[in-house]
């Protein structure tokens, strides 16, 4: 290999951002197209630096946009290389048309987004609206709760994306400021580990195989066009929820780090339980555990893969539970928040007697504080113990002046 | 193609050329050339025109304008001679009937149903306008 390797120690402060690029210096990007924005810069500015240090052999695309920036991704991966980009909010706003563009070609883009909320009013701080708003466009989706995952869930996305039968586009969601720029220790792989464990790009039907042209992105009117969203529905609703599992387990193996496709804490016996996603989780098993000291058994399901949205795991991590709390960092506009009513639909014919309240919190980097979960956590049980809702189906917490609810 | 299941596609809205590598393409006529079976040669957009293009032999001079200027490669073509139009992959976009340099022209639009002995029959004569 012509680049060199860098020394890391067995635990480096990382932030997210800097773990993110770590990993994407680490499997050897081919090509960063990037734009940069607000909280998710020092990512392709990491491996910016990288590339230039000469640590990585690839190329650094400067664009004029976010929408240039995926779009030179996807003819990037077409053309036979291993890709990623990272943008946030509104950069992911723009790309979100080429984002389709990139999962109906089955490239397999690892895009490390750093979770902001989308104007207006403008804001750089975290919530979870732009990673809500492309929840449809045929990416796989993971969620990083902290930097360590950042970093250890970049080397996931890549192998899974990359598989043959896959051969998806994945995004690495991490919160926007609170995961990306607080620096916590990062428990590291060597380059030759991480490498290992990613494999060499093998690329498939590539553009820049001159002996075996294809045609990329083509035109399909009525008569194909069901058919290859079919296959891409098909694909994501059975291949790859096995194959992540199956890619969580090597990991492990050689990490010693588990992951799950639902991160389930204390919910063996729990019967009330928060389900969320993002830095909150870590937040809300703090309180989880200060609950079950004063008797109320309270858990937490933490969504690791939002798309495909794992039904199956998410029923059976629910199923004894008497009232779930579903909690939305993103401004419902309009309907109940996004975690509700998917989670609503995972239950509802399970025979699951659970009761469903929604909750909306956080926009705009506004923090979910121990004492709102506190508070969420005693109204969960008041609603256990009535055996109805006693309270509104939707609320939002921490939110200025009188309290707020429609539902 | 048109008998294929969603399961039976070529991920990835991709179209494979040709059967295995490709040398020399352009010295082979296009209905001898290996086209994959995912391939754009084998899926008719007939249906797409509401207007065809009808080609009159009497008039041509074999200029090859319509075969240079085709974005489909719809116009057959033998030996600098233009033969007819590839009705199975002409969009009906009337490029040809455009750049037809004979007077009267030796190709013109007609809505899709007419019936084309009929039209060559009523063949409109020289426009002595042009000229």
């Amino acid at each position: 290999m012509a680049f060199d390797k860098m020394e890391l120690r067995d635990i480096e402060v990382w932030d997210g951002n800097f773990a993110a690029a770590q990993a994407l210096r680490q499997c050897q990007i081919d090509v960063v197209a990037a734009y940069p924005i607000t909280p998710s810069t020092p990512i392709v500015e990491g491996y910016a630096k990288f590339l230039a240090d000469g640590y990585v052999e690839g190329e650094f695309v400067m664009v004029e946009s976010e929408h240039a920036a995926m779009s030179g991704c996807i003819g990037a991966s077409a053309a036979g290389g291993r890709v990623a980009t990272a943008t946030s909010s509104q950069g992911l706003a723009l790309m979100s048309e080429t984002l389709y563009q990139a999962s109906g070609m089955r490239l397999p883009i690892i895009l490390n987004l750093v979770n902001r909320a989308l104007a207006s009013p403008l804001n750089v701080n975290g919530d979870h609206s732009d990673m809500y708003m492309v929840r449809d466009s045929g990416w796989i989706q993971f969620d990083a709760y902290n930097p360590q995952e950042a970093y250890d869930l970049n080397f996931i996305a890549f192998k899974v994306a990359e598989d043959h039968d896959i051969r998806l586009p994945a995004i690495v969601n991490q919160d926007g400021f609170m995961t990306s720029h607080t620096a916590q220790g990062v428990k590291t792989l060597s380059d030759d580990v991480a490498y290992g464990f990613v494999g060499e790009f093998k690329p498939m039907n590539d553009m820049l195989d001159l002996d075996h042209p294809v045609t990329h992105g083509v035109q399909t009117e009525e008569d194909w066009h069901f058919e290859h969203k079919a296959r891409q529905h098909r694909d994501l609703m059975t291949k790859v929820i096995p194959k992540i599992e199956a890619v969580f387990d090597e990991f492990e193996k050689l990490s010693g780090r588990k992951y799950n496709i639902v991160e389930k804490y204390d919910m063996d016996d729990a019967d009330v339980a928060v389900v969320c996603l993002g830095t909150s989780v870590e937040t809300a098993r703090e309180v989880a555990k200060e609950m079950r000291e004063n008797g109320i058994k309270a858990g937490v399901v933490g969504i690791r893969v939002l798309r495909p949205f794992p039904f199956m795991q998410i029923a059976e991590a629910l199923k004894d539970v008497k009232a779930i709390a579903a909690l939305d960092r993103s401004s419902p506009n309009g309907a109940a928040g996004m975690l509700f009513n998917e989670i609503a639909g995972a239950l509802y014919n399970t025979g699951s007697k659970a009761l469903l309240s929604g909750y909306v919190y956080g926009l705009g980097g506004r923090d979910l504080t121990k004492t709102h979960l506190r508070d969420l956590y005693k109204e969960l049980q008041a609603n256990a113990d009535a055996g109805k809702v006693t309270t509104q189906l939707q609320q939002f917490i921490g939110v200025r002046g009188p309290k707020l609810a429609f539902l | 193609m048109a008998n294929k299941g969603w399961d039976e596609f070529e991920i990835g809205a991709m179209l494979r050329s040709f059967n295995g590598p490709v040398k020399d393409v352009a010295l082979i006529h296009q209905e001898d050339r290996a086209y994959s079976e995912n391939n754009s040669f084998t899926a008719s957009v007939a249906d797409w025109r509401i207007e065809k293009p009808v080609f009159n032999k009497d008039f041509c001079i074999d200029c090859q304008f319509c075969w240079i200027y085709c974005p489909d490669i719809s116009i057959i073509s033998r030996d600098k001679k233009m033969v007819g139009v590839d009705m199975d992959h002409c969009k009906g976009c009337g490029i040809c009937v455009e750049v037809c340099p004979t007077n009267p022209k030796s190709l013109l639009m007609y809505s899709e149903q007419t019936d084309e002995e009929e039209a060559l029959a009523a063949w409109p004569s020289k426009d002595e306008g042009e000229n």
